[in-house]
């Protein structure tokens, strides 16, 4: 068994009739990181965490989940992870604590102790008060969490999120990628999809970008966004401001400039150089420079870059805007 | 593996019970209708009753586990919850096993309650042996068959309907509503291929009635039913998530 990696996917394929859905997908996930799968609609996400959960099989291809090979040894595999699909789905008619109560069963948590997990799960997510409540009866971010504690029922080395804080508020969303990043503390691997590019930077060791069935790249956060080709801009106020724009755009160092707000956005590849440059200008002019700000490429930055997508447009894909 | 498998099935069909078993579906077709139709059957000729019984108490095995499949598959399929159930460290079989477990037990309450007040009111001979080796085959025969029919579509309603066929089918043809023997040729042929007629041969056996067949033959044959629906329905199960 292989200690090294969680996760190994050899030239996943999958077709669905004549479409392919991924195609020849090649990655691993080391245990204990938190890896990030990023990609729009329809890029093979859902599809390649339904292939490693051992849901759907590949069309070709060869996947160890765990150290155990999905095709041969799903069972044992499946004990050792949990799935948290895209929409909650556990049992409306069962309340909280019997939906954990029955995972915990179909997990095989010996009897003794599955009250008690299911009742720390409770507490961990704040449901403790909701355990006699249907499931129906609860809200969205209530569900999503029940749905993700239900995963956790059997203490699994690695879990399967999908979109996991799709349709949460702004507060339960931030304390869901705490809790996150505290399963993974706790040495349990993460393997992610979002839509949310702030989130995959935020919490992701790695990321994979995927577009139309293939992995394009893979790396950090930090590395992806040195891949991409240097725009920074610079943003400034002087007093007096300049009445013409056309000044700063002749600038050295400076291709592009726009009015923003009360001041100016520089654009320009090399930070040091379009800062030194507003110095100078302002020293030439007799301008004092009231306010300035510099930005960096972000992860939106490298992925629009590395696909042609805008961020937005996936999020209305998802229906999130 | 098969102790992950049974513990799987086993709580499938608990959970099912819980769940499942007051759905307006399965109370519907499962509960009130057996009953309507065996209240049709008693007001029209009480008298005959009597013999009526084997092919009724059939009826009840029939709807009530083909009821309950398609609330258990169905509700699940629709809701995506079925999915949790593949994910889980068990077997694709065992969750269907599970899933044709909950529509036996269903079948087996409703059927012990019309069977046990048959016996009490009419005091028919009944041979509890043969009931036992009839009802059983035949409770896992018609649930394999609800779920069989059950995993080809999503929807609750479409399931009921899809089931209605073969159910009204077999009622018409299993020789309660008109002896086999009298039956044309063609029709004779097809009521032999249809595992109600081997139920209500049986129950004839077990509640004192002369069968036309025999009942080693109607248990072995039923048994035989059983992966007949069950394999179709697991791989049709496993190719709709594949």
């Amino acid at each position: 068994m292989d200690k090294t990696f969680a996760i190994e996917a050899l030239n996943l394929t999958k077709y669905y009739g004549e479409t392919l859905a991924v195609d020849q997908v090649n990655f691993e996930v080391r245990r204990g990181e938190i890896f990030g799968f990023l990609g729009p609609n329809g890029a093979g996400k859902t599809t390649t965490i339904r292939m490693l959960s051992g849901l759907s099989q590949p069309s070709a291809g060869a996947i160890r989940v765990l150290g155990y090979d999905i095709g041969s040894e799903i069972v044992e595999a499946k004990k050792g992870f949990g799935v948290v699909p895209e929409y909650s789905n556990l049992y409306g008619e069962l309340t909280a604590q019997d939906n954990l109560i029955f995972a915990a069963q179909l997990y095989g948590v010996p009897r003794q102790q599955r009250k008690r997990r299911a009742e720390e799960l409770l507490e961990t997510f704040g449901l403790l008060e909701k355990k006699d409540a249907h499931f129906a009866t609860l809200s969205k971010g209530m569900k999503r969490s029940l749905t993700i504690a239900a995963a956790l029922i059997h203490n699994p080395q690695l879990i399967f999120l999908d979109e996991p804080t799709v349709a949460l508020d702004v507060v339960n969303a931030r304390s869901l990628r705490s809790l996150v990043r505290e399963l993974n503390r706790r040495g349990v691997t993460v393997f992610l999809t979002t839509h949310y590019l702030e989130e995959a930077a935020m919490l992701c060791d790695r990321i994979a970008i995927l577009l139309q069935g293939r992995i394009i790249v893979i790396d950090t956060p930090d590395n992806l966004k040195q891949r991409v080709k240097a725009e920074h801009a610079c943003e400034v106020r002087f007093a007096p401001m300049p009445t013409e724009v056309m000044e700063l755009e002749g600038l050295e160092s400076v291709y592009r400039v726009e009015r923003s707000g009360a001041g100016f956005r520089l654009y320009g590849e090399s930070m040091p150089d379009i800062v030194q440059a507003v110095f100078t200008y302002a020293s030439q002019k007799g301008l004092e420079i009231v306010f300035i700000s510099t930005t960096s490429p972000t992860l939106e930055d490298a992925f629009v870059q590395l696909t042609g997508i805008a961020p937005e447009v996936m999020l209305v894909e998802k229906g999130v805007k | 593996m098969w102790k992950d498998n049974l513990r799987g099935i086993y709580y499938i069909a608990l959970k099912d019970m819980k769940t499942y078993y007051l759905k307006p579906p399965a109370v519907s077709w499962g509960i009130v209708f057996p009953v309507a139709w065996i209240l049709a059957f008693y007001l029209r000729s009480p008298q005959d009753f009597e013999k009526l019984l084997p092919g009724l108490i059939a009826m009840t095995v029939l709807f009530s586990t083909t009821a309950a499949e398609a609330v258990v598959i169905n509700l699940e399929l629709r809701l995506g919850s079925l999915e949790r159930l593949l994910l889980a460290p068990i077997s694709l079989p065992a969750v269907l096993l599970g899933k044709a477990l909950g529509g036996v037990i269903f079948g087996l309450i409703m059927t012990g309650l019309v069977t046990s007040s048959s016996i009490l009111l009419f005091r028919p001979q009944v041979n509890m042996l043969y009931l036992a080796l009839i009802l059983l085959p035949s409770l896992l025969v018609f649930s394999s068959l609800g779920a069989l029919l059950c995993v080809m579509v999503k929807e609750v309603f479409e399931a009921q309907t899809l089931l209605n066929f073969p159910r009204f089918l077999m009622i018409f043809l299993c020789g309660v509503v008109y002896p086999i023997s009298a039956m044309p040729v063609g029709l004779m042929h097809l009521a032999y291929l249809l595992p109600l007629t081997y139920t209500v041969d049986g129950l004839n056996y077990a509640l004192g009635i002369n069968g036309n067949i025999n009942i080693v033959v109607d248990i072995i044959l039923l048994t035989a039913f059983i992966p007949i629906f069950i394999f179709p329905a697991a791989k049709l199960l496993a190719k709709r998530f594949a």
